[in-house]
């Protein structure tokens, strides 16, 4: 069949299962006085378009910045704008000032679920049909089905369309910018890059990667002449993004000043709530909150990430080819992931926009990982009221991706690029690395099941009432640090040889 | 590079992919069927037998053959073990979280009928020698249209019914007479008949064919009939198979049976649904209406005099047409029985075999969804799911079925009419449109386009018509003052192309007495 139809076929299942999904309830239905992700984008939309823009980020008497204060840069505040424009031509009970706190109506439901689906429709979606076709290689029947699965992933699809959120506009434009750069248009990709960090701060997760390979190619082109002048391309087109989007704010510089005081709230702890990475995990055995001060975790957990995601960059700024820039990717926001201070759980999207990249190239592990980060959302997803989908979702997912990408079958050392993994274990004995593979990936899925039903099915004893979302969070921390270590290694390993030359640019 | 696709495996992998989507729907908008079903589950439980068929404490009283009501009972001993409230026939409308996850589930389940059943009919298709991506093999792309047939999703898993196991049924009797086996053909119909009567519409099909083609057990040379060959002893297997049957599933009810007749076919209703089924009286209405209004204008009818109800208003009202004779049941009857004679004699004194058969199952489906009395929009499943498996061995059935398809599907729209399930019913009806017509393309490529202009000008303009109805009309102002509307474009629109499909389904059904083939 031709490719176009079963491109379009894919893209209508993938919008069949997001509104599926959508329609189920959502973060903080019902529960009030605070509600939830859903009832804080109702808020921003009610802010931004009845208060001057002045004082969207301030504390004033009209703006209460203690529920659900805008803590995000400014093209989100500009986003939940035209959408408030739009609710105020339907119903302007939707977004009335002060008056309209905690509403709920099924209209209004549809309304703000119809909108992620526009952005993912006009942002996200594209950006994943693109990358399939024309930056993962094989038959077109692989491409198409890489692209099923990517639409298929059920972190990104539970979190947009079940919780709420608008993730979808900032891996989207972070998806743009990626595929840019595979396709060799550099400036336009710094451009799109900008754009989603602008959107969300958490992009900085990806921050480091687009530098270091940008700046790789540049010195690559020789640091006098070629690279210099794309050097100078970049930043100038940088900074112009970054101007146009804080424009209204530049004018007085105590606006961008509060502006980054909200986005990056350093009076929090280390951590809050269950979350999958390193000092959460770490706190079930010494409790590191209590032992160390604030100013001492901040710069532990500073030195630590740093520490983390240096090799892998210094790899790809000697090293800039598009498969060690995906690579980088994922081990810079695992990294950030694991170590960086005030985490969400909600990041762990960030990790698997780049993984979701590697599904054609090394299908087991991507599916795996992706799997397990679905997995450490259960908590969240308990709460939202969202476990038939949750379940639905992963086992389409793990089923159909196993499937189509027949990724049990390419376990075989060479395919999972573990060359240098070898050559640092040599004397161990020679061991058939597929069959261990499969064995752990069988082990693990059926750990992930098991504590799912058990999650649901049994109570917690008294005196351990956080016992299942403990579980579920160490579980996934092992897990993102196998992938963490696998990916590294992955990086300093050869690549393959028989990757095609278009790649390497 | 080896196929990404296991070529062993493609069944259960699209059989499991529509289950999981089908879970998707579990908190979609369920229409009054779901309290139906509900209702019967209650009365089968809760009542003893004696009481099913005279209970009417709801207004949905228990309809079916006596078959179904024993399966509603099967499923209310699951069904306690979800919510045992649901099982109390005074809770009305009662629809909690766990009754709607067991009904959903139920129908999930029970679709399992339904895939053995398309199995069963993939294995009776003619593939061709050769290697072939999987893709686009018959055997592919009849159980993509099956399994995925977007008019069963919708109204299985969102309106709420069980026709997935009900069609299982009767796809199963058909895979078994296209393997000649038919004694288990019969048997499965019989079963099918006392779970829903509504398949009576086919039996004039099954019966000619069986005594034809089953009872006669051999023909002449030139494929008229052979008296000498009548075998009494298949006629008596038959027999008793059909009276063993019904005599288990109305056995309890003997004494009652005036009563469990009249619940079965209840003629109070109207000519037409609320919202008419796209058929032949649709279009009756539409003229009568037309000629109506035309008659006032010109001043040749008096207004008071004629009729004040409305065909379009309330559920299920009588009403009589203005200007052209009013039509009763015994007429649509007559009609119906006029419209599938040709087809039924056509196979008596040429049968073509099993194909011929379900040719003639088709065309007494379609007859009587044309011209019967109070047929539901969503009986065009009865002759679009059978059409699929001729759809992938003839170029010509391809091309009727696209259009039947296409244009019957769209019919269903008004089925969904809340806000919230519109991207799905798009969604859903553009992705098995896109693929019936590119894979039927694909299978029957190299002798020109399948469709012809007239049939591309046709749908082009249901494309038009949809967004009228869906998109443009309910911005409008007559959205207050005409609600009705869009069902009347809708209902008008495609009875047309119904009307046409039934007619080039007739002409090739006798065309072929010219060429008998033996499949």
């Amino acid at each position: 069949m031709q490719t176009w139809s079963l491109v379009s076929i894919c893209v209508l299942l993938g919008v069949v299962v997001r509104w599926g999904v959508s329609l189920n309830s959502y973060s903080g239905a019902g529960k009030p006085p605070m509600f939830g992700d859903y009832e804080a984008q109702r808020h921003w939309q009610e802010v931004t378009y009845n208060l001057p823009l002045q004082e969207w980020y301030f504390n004033t008497t009209d703006n209460d910045l203690n529920y659900w204060g805008l803590d995000y840069p400014p093209l989100t505040a500009y986003h939940s704008w035209i959408c408030a424009y739009v609710a105020k031509i339907i119903n302007p009970d939707w977004v009335e000032l002060h008056k309209s706190r905690g509403y709920e109506s099924l209209t209004h439901k549809l309304f703000m679920r119809t909108t992620v689906l526009v952005a993912d429709l006009l942002i996200y979606i594209p950006a994943v049909v693109f990358y399939c076709l024309y930056l993962t290689d094989g038959s077109s029947k692989k491409k198409v089905s890489t692209l099923l699965c990517f639409l298929l992933y059920p972190g990104l699809i539970l979190i947009d369309y079940g919780h709420f959120q608008y993730n979808g506009v900032s891996l989207g434009f972070a998806l743009w910018g990626v595929l840019a750069l595979g396709l060799g248009w550099d400036v336009s990709g710094s451009m799109a890059f900008s754009l989603a960090l602008n959107y969300k701060q958490m992009e900085l997760y990806h921050a480091l990667p687009f530098f270091c390979y940008l700046l790789g190619k540049c010195i690559k082109a020789g640091p006098m002449g070629r690279g210099l002048f794309l050097l100078v391309r970049i930043a100038a087109t940088v900074l112009a993004t970054f101007a146009l989007c804080w424009l209204p704010f530049l004018s007085d510089p105590s606006q961008a000043l509060q502006v980054v005081r909200r986005i990056f709230p350093v009076a929090r702890g280390l951590f809050e709530d269950k979350v999958a990475n390193t000092w959460c995990s770490l706190n079930t055995l010494i409790k590191i909150r209590s032992i160390m001060s604030g100013d001492s975790q901040l710069y532990l957990s500073l030195a630590c990430t740093l520490l983390a995601v240096l090799p892998s960059c210094f790899r790809l700024l000697t090293k800039p080819t598009f498969w060690h820039f995906k690579l980088a990717l994922v081990n810079s926001s695992l990294a950030f992931f694991l170590f960086s201070y005030q985490v969400h759980e909600k990041s762990i999207l960030l990790a698997a926009l780049p993984v979701c990249l590697l599904l054609n190239d090394l299908p087991l592990i991507a599916i795996w990982f992706l799997q397990a980060s679905t997995f450490s959302m259960l908590p969240l997803f308990l709460k939202d009221g969202l476990l038939v989908p949750y379940v639905v979702t992963s086992l389409a997912f793990l089923f159909f991706s196993l499937y189509l990408l027949s990724a049990l079958d390419h376990c075989s050392e060479d395919e999972l690029r573990m060359g240098a993994y070898n050559k640092l274990l040599v004397f161990l004995p020679k061991l058939d690395l597929a069959c261990i593979v499969r064995w752990k990936f069988y082990v693990s899925v059926a750990v992930m099941a098991v504590l799912s039903i058990v999650s649901v099915a049994l109570v917690p004893p008294p005196h351990l009432p956080d016992l299942f979302p403990v579980l579920v969070s160490t579980t996934a921390f092992l897990h993102f640090f196998g992938t963490f270590v696998y990916f590294n290694v992955v990086q300093f390993s050869e690549p393959p040889s028989r990757k095609s030359q278009k790649k390497s640019n | 590079m080896a196929a990404p696709v296991d070529s062993g495996y493609w069944f259960p992998a699209l059989a499991l992919g529509v289950s999981f989507l089908k879970c998707l729907f579990i908190n979609a908008y369920h229409s009054t069927d779901f309290e139906v079903h509900r209702n019967w589950l209650a009365i089968t439980h809760s009542l003893p037998v004696s009481r099913w068929y005279h209970e009417n404490t709801s207004e949905w009283t228990l309809d079916y053959p006596p078959l179904f009501a024993w399966f509603e009972f099967g499923l209310s001993h699951v069904a306690q073990h979800f919510d045992r409230n649901m099982l109390q026939v005074e809770n009305l409308n009662y629809a909690s979280p766990s009754t709607v996850l067991f009904q959903r589930l139920s129908v999930i389940f029970t679709d399992v009928v339904f895939i053995y059943a398309a199995r069963e009919c993939c294995r009776c298709v003619q593939e061709q020698k050769g290697p072939r991506d999987v893709l686009s093999r018959p055997s592919f792309v009849l159980a993509v249209l099956l399994l995925w047939n977007f008019g069963l999703l919708i109204v299985d898993h969102i309106h709420f019914q069980y026709n997935g196991f009900l069609f299982g049924v009767l796809l199963l009797s058909v895979a078994k007479h296209l393997q000649s086996q038919h004694l288990q053909g019969a048997l499965l119909f019989a079963v099918l008949l006392n779970l829903k009567h509504i398949y009576l519409y086919v039996a004039p099909a099954y019966g000619i064919y069986l005594l034809r083609s089953y009872c006669f057990s051999q023909d002449n040379k030139d494929g008229s009939i052979r008296w000498a060959s009548f075998s009494p002893l298949r006629l008596l297997a038959l027999g008793s198979i059909v009276v063993s049957v019904c005599a288990l599933s109305f056995g309890p009810f003997v004494a009652m049976l005036p009563q469990v007749l009249s619940r079965l076919f209840p003629f109070k209703r109207g000519l037409c649904h609320a919202y008419w089924a796209p058929n032949i009286w649709a279009l009756y209405n539409i003229l009568d209406k037309g000629l109506a209004v035309l008659g006032v204008r010109l001043k040749l009818l008096d207004e008071a005099g004629l009729p004040r109800a409305s065909m379009t208003g309330g559920l299920v009202q009588e009403f009589q047409h203005s200007v052209l004779p009013s039509v009763s049941p015994s007429v649509t009857l007559v009609c119906t029985l006029l419209s599938i004679l040709p087809a039924v004699a056509s196979i008596w004194l040429r049968p073509r075999g099993a194909r011929g058969f379900l040719r003639c199952l088709l065309l007494c489906a379609l007859g009587s969804f044309m011209f019967g009395w109070h047929v539901h929009e969503k009986a065009i499943l009865i002759a679009i799911l059978p059409l699929s498996i001729l759809a992938v061995e003839s170029r010509e059935d391809a091309g009727i079925f696209l259009v039947l398809t296409t244009t019957g599907h769209y019919s269903l729209f008004p089925l969904l009419f809340t806000p919230a399930e519109f991207p799905i019913k798009v969604s859903l009806m553009l992705m098995f449109t896109v693929f019936s017509f590119t894979a039927l393309r694909k299978l029957h490529s190299g002798q020109g386009s399948l469709l012809r202009p007239l049939e591309v000008i046709y749908l082009l303009g249901l494309v038009v018509v949809a967004i009228a109805c869906e998109v443009v009309f309910p911005l409008s102002p007559w959205q207050q003052k005409l609600p009705f509307l869009p069902l009347l474009a809708t209902s008008v629109y495609c009875s047309a192309g119904i009307c046409y499909s039934f007619l080039r389904l007739y002409v090739s059904l006798l065309r072929r007495d010219d060429k008998p083939k033996q499949l």
